[in-house]
């Protein structure tokens, strides 16, 4: 029974977000027209050779979209610091993960949401190909999102309510993420040329164990984090 | 007084810059012992006297790195103060020795491979480890309340030494051709009495390094304690 309620609790707040979002809407497009300026600059800066660009197409969907995250990610805890939002949250029964996996939830929509745009964005830019393998190209792009979302949201957690929120929460964030970048782009990259070496399944592998490693230790960790 | 958590108190004088002068002491005295016990290496001639204090550098920051994830961890456990406070300190020193190792690491490198940086795994997870201690100690400066601080900072501190793994990991797939770890295994016995030599000492200035810093964070939470106190007028 218990456990049905912590459901309920998830659902209800994934939804007061994404509503929030879905009402304001101001939020994701700035998001995401931000993902595709900054897919538009690395054309600058890698073409506009063709060849060039199709090979630095993984590198720099990654990278915009990890710019265009971060964002979303101080955004959805700035909501809850107008009015002392989160405070009232933090008051209601259930225990402190629930908010966590909740947020979790929306910001997945939101990011996968942007990833969708700036992945078609990039692909027409960047001259990039669609492989046979894309299923699988699919699969590693919604496990580095999770990876991602997952740390995006927790270190948001404190760097939103920080004195530096703007350049606090890259610098926590980009370091952990760099397993989570270079399994992504590798296997993007190698999936994007056909996979000839065969190494695309270790790397999704990797995302996979980080994904999971992440989600229980923040999982944990969270309690600490937004109770002070 | 109401019983409060307990709190921290000022350091009491000990005999530390005695500690402090021994370990300099010793480590200057190391670094003269293997300097001249060891014959120049057959390949990289006098280049190898920097395994004295790059190699000692690294072990050191590790050693840091692992007081930061056991006093983290003790912090959210049990809550005292002076667990976050310690690591801290050690996160202070363990930066240090990190950059330090980067940079010596880089001195060498530009005479043996003659280029000041190569993407190597060793390099390059020991350059993130360095930026993810850096977001630690930036986090600690950004975050005044000491609860807060002390908890946040605990998380960061645990993430960041269980992402270390996982990084050399990702980064050693990444640079397939990567060389061989710097011939370790083939090193001739005396080398290895001058490296132990000099991680013992660097182990002792790690030391000093590391209480003098929770000795001066204690005075500053001691001094904050006893301002909040007489503030509200508890303070005889």
């Amino acid at each position: 029974m218990a456990f049905r309620d912590d459901v309920r609790r998830i659902r209800a707040i994934a939804w007061k977000d994404l509503t929030t979002e879905r009402r304001s809407k101001a939020g994701f497009n700035s998001v995401a027209a931000l993902g595709v300026t900054i897919l538009v600059l690395f054309g600058f800066a890698l073409g506009p050779d063709a060849q060039a660009l199709r090979d630095a197409a993984a590198g720099a969907l990654w990278l915009s979209a990890l710019f265009a995250g971060v964002l979303a990610f101080n955004r959805s805890y700035q909501v809850e610091l107008e009015s002392g939002a989160l405070d009232q949250l933090l008051q209601y029964p259930g225990p402190r993960w629930v908010i966590y996996v909740g947020k979790l939830i929306a910001n997945s929509l939101f990011v996968g949401l942007m990833l969708i745009i700036v992945i078609a964005v990039g692909i027409a830019l960047f001259q990039v190909s669609i492989p046979a393998a894309w299923p699988s190209l699919l699969g590693v792009f919604a496990l580095g999102a999770v990876g991602l979302v997952v740390l995006g949201t927790f270190y948001a957690a404190m760097a939103s309510r920080s004195r530096a929120r703007e350049v606090l929460l890259p610098l926590l964030l980009f370091p952990m993420l760099v397993p989570v970048l270079l399994a992504a782009i590798s296997a993007s990259k190698a999936l994007l040329v056909g996979d000839m070496m065969h190494e695309a399944g270790a790397w999704i592998k990797l995302l996979g164990a980080y994904d999971l490693i992440f989600f229980v230790a923040t999982l944990w960790a969270f309690e600490y984090v937004i109770e002070v | 007084m109401t019983t409060a958590a307990p709190t921290v108190e000022a350091p009491r004088p000990a005999r530390w810059p005695v500690f402090g002068a021994v370990s300099l002491a010793a480590l200057v005295a190391t670094q003269v012992f293997s300097f001249l016990t060891s014959p120049p290496d057959q390949n990289m001639g006098q280049l190898e006297k920097i395994l004295y204090v790059h190699v000692p550098a690294a072990w050191v920051m590790f050693v840091c790195f692992a007081i930061v994830l056991v006093y983290s961890l003790r912090f959210l456990w049990k809550g005292r103060e002076d667990d976050d406070l310690l690591a801290a300190a050690a996160a202070e020193v363990g930066a240090i020795f990190n950059g330090l190792t980067l940079v010596l690491g880089m001195i060498w490198g530009k005479p043996a491979w003659g280029v000041w940086w190569v993407w190597d795994a060793r390099l390059t997870s020991t350059l993130v480890l360095f930026l993810v201690f850096v977001g630690y100690l930036a986090l600690r400066a950004f975050v005044e309340d000491p609860q807060r601080r002390g908890q946040w900072s605990a998380a960061v501190g645990i993430l960041g030494a269980l992402n270390v793994p996982i990084v050399w990991m990702s980064v050693t797939w990444w640079r397939t051709l990567h060389q061989m770890p710097s011939s370790m295994r083939s090193m001739a016995k005396i080398y290895w009495v001058g490296m132990f030599a000099n991680f013992g000492a660097f182990l002792l200035v790690m030391a000093y390094f590391i209480r003098r810093r929770y000795d001066a964070a204690c005075t500053v939470r001691a001094a904050e304690h006893a301002s909040q106190a007489a503030a509200l007028g508890g303070l005889d």
